[in-house]
């Protein structure tokens, strides 16, 4: 099921090398921004605007860069959105190959019930934030695991072994503190 | 760019995903916590390899060297390192692994995408403050490699061959990921019996 981590390691590296050799590095967190965008644009349509010189938007991130993202957000048929969307594809057709995950891990995991208990409400709320401060850090951090842990530590870059070393600072104490058990 | 190749390399993506195990939140907590290290060893192997194969395709003028793409250093890369790290260990799931999680079935996965939708969101209208604060502007460079790598548009912080030095840190990557043992802190699999 669980592939041995020397093949896994090597396949998920050649992904990553795909991706750089054929197009650009794998990101995945621009793309929450992205359809925060298209979800803004659908309830305020003046959220996003096209003038002259490209796209603009009324949000300052959204706008940064020469309107970058406002341009992705109003098209979203573009590349890094439908990567992300394909990789949700992926993930589906892997968990349907292997037969599934089962219901009772669909509904929860199990380290979450050798700690909590039979609490799902409860893992959902700690889901929910830990999203809301996993998506919040990504973006001031300008990238998450994919983009900056592994594109930007195999390209050497500076500041994908800053973000590691932030990332696992807090990861490992969070997770020793929080899970006893598993 | 190509819609084709987004759906290819996505899809190859989640289902490499989903194979080392990354998308299951028992495997990223025993891997944080110590205590079941496969997955970092995936991880570590991983980045080796696609460290030798772009700077060794790099050489051999097989790749591209326009495709790099460096990102900034900046005081807030290792905030919201923090910030990641922290609710990546509590929900057991990051940006790539939570939406594809959530495409095999896990509910919880469902709650992260949402969190993360709102707290990206919740970026979107704090970025002025943070860009005020000067947290944002670019340390040591900026967007910078710790070699120089030849032709590309990133300066090296370091007077060496950027892609020597690729390759050099790739087999370290590899070895590294060889030599770690897979437990650290012993005890806790679920295949072991409860105290």
């Amino acid at each position: 099921m669980t592939w041995d981590w020397k093949i896994g390691g090597v396949l998920l590296g050649a992904v990553f090398f795909a991706a750089v050799l054929l197009v650009k590095p794998i990101g995945v967190s621009t793309q929450f921004v992205i359809l925060d965008g298209i979800v803004a644009d659908l309830v305020a349509p003046d959220f996003i605007s096209q003038g002259n010189d490209g796209y603009t938007s009324t949000n300052a991130y959204m706008a940064k860069s020469g309107g970058a993202y406002a341009r992705n957000a109003a098209n979203p048929l573009n590349y890094s959105f439908v990567f992300v969307l394909a990789m949700a594809g992926g993930a589906f057709l892997s968990a349907l190959l292997k037969g599934g995950i089962g219901r009772d891990e669909r509904r929860l995991p199990a380290v979450w019930t050798s700690n909590f208990g039979d609490t799902p409400w409860k893992r959902y709320a700690v889901a929910f934030l830990g999203g809301f401060v996993v998506l919040y850090g990504a973006r001031l951090a300008g990238g998450c695991t994919s983009g900056h842990m592994m594109s930007g530590m195999m390209q050497t870059s500076l500041s994908g072994y800053i973000f590691a070393a932030g990332a696992f600072l807090t990861a490992i104490p969070t997770a020793l503190l929080m899970y006893r058990e598993g | 760019m190509s819609l084709g190749l987004a759906i290819v390399i996505g899809a190859a993506f989640g289902f490499v995903l989903d194979r080392v195990g990354a998308t299951n939140p028992n495997v990223i907590v025993g891997m944080l916590s110590l205590r079941r290290l496969a997955l970092m060893k995936t991880i570590l192997l991983a980045i080796g390899t696609g460290s030798i194969l772009m700077f060794g395709g790099q050489m051999l003028g097989l790749v591209e060297v326009g495709h790099m793409s460096v990102k900034a250093a900046y005081a807030g890369v290792f905030i919201g390192g923090l910030m990641l790290g922290l609710g990546w260990a509590a929900a057991g799931y990051c940006p790539g692994t939570g939406v594809a999680a959530a495409a095999t079935g896990r509910r919880d996965a469902l709650f992260f995408i949402a969190g993360g939708l709102l707290g990206a969101a919740a970026y979107m209208a704090t970025y002025p403050t943070w860009k005020a604060s000067g947290l944002l502007d670019s340390v040591a460079g900026g967007k910078v490699t710790l070699g120089q790598v030849p032709g590309a548009a990133y300066e090296g912080i370091l007077p060496v061959a950027g892609d020597l030095l690729g390759i050099a840190l790739g087999l370290v990557f590899v070895v590294i990921a060889f030599v770690l043992p897979s437990q650290v802190v012993s005890g806790g699999t679920h295949a072991l019996p409860a105290e």
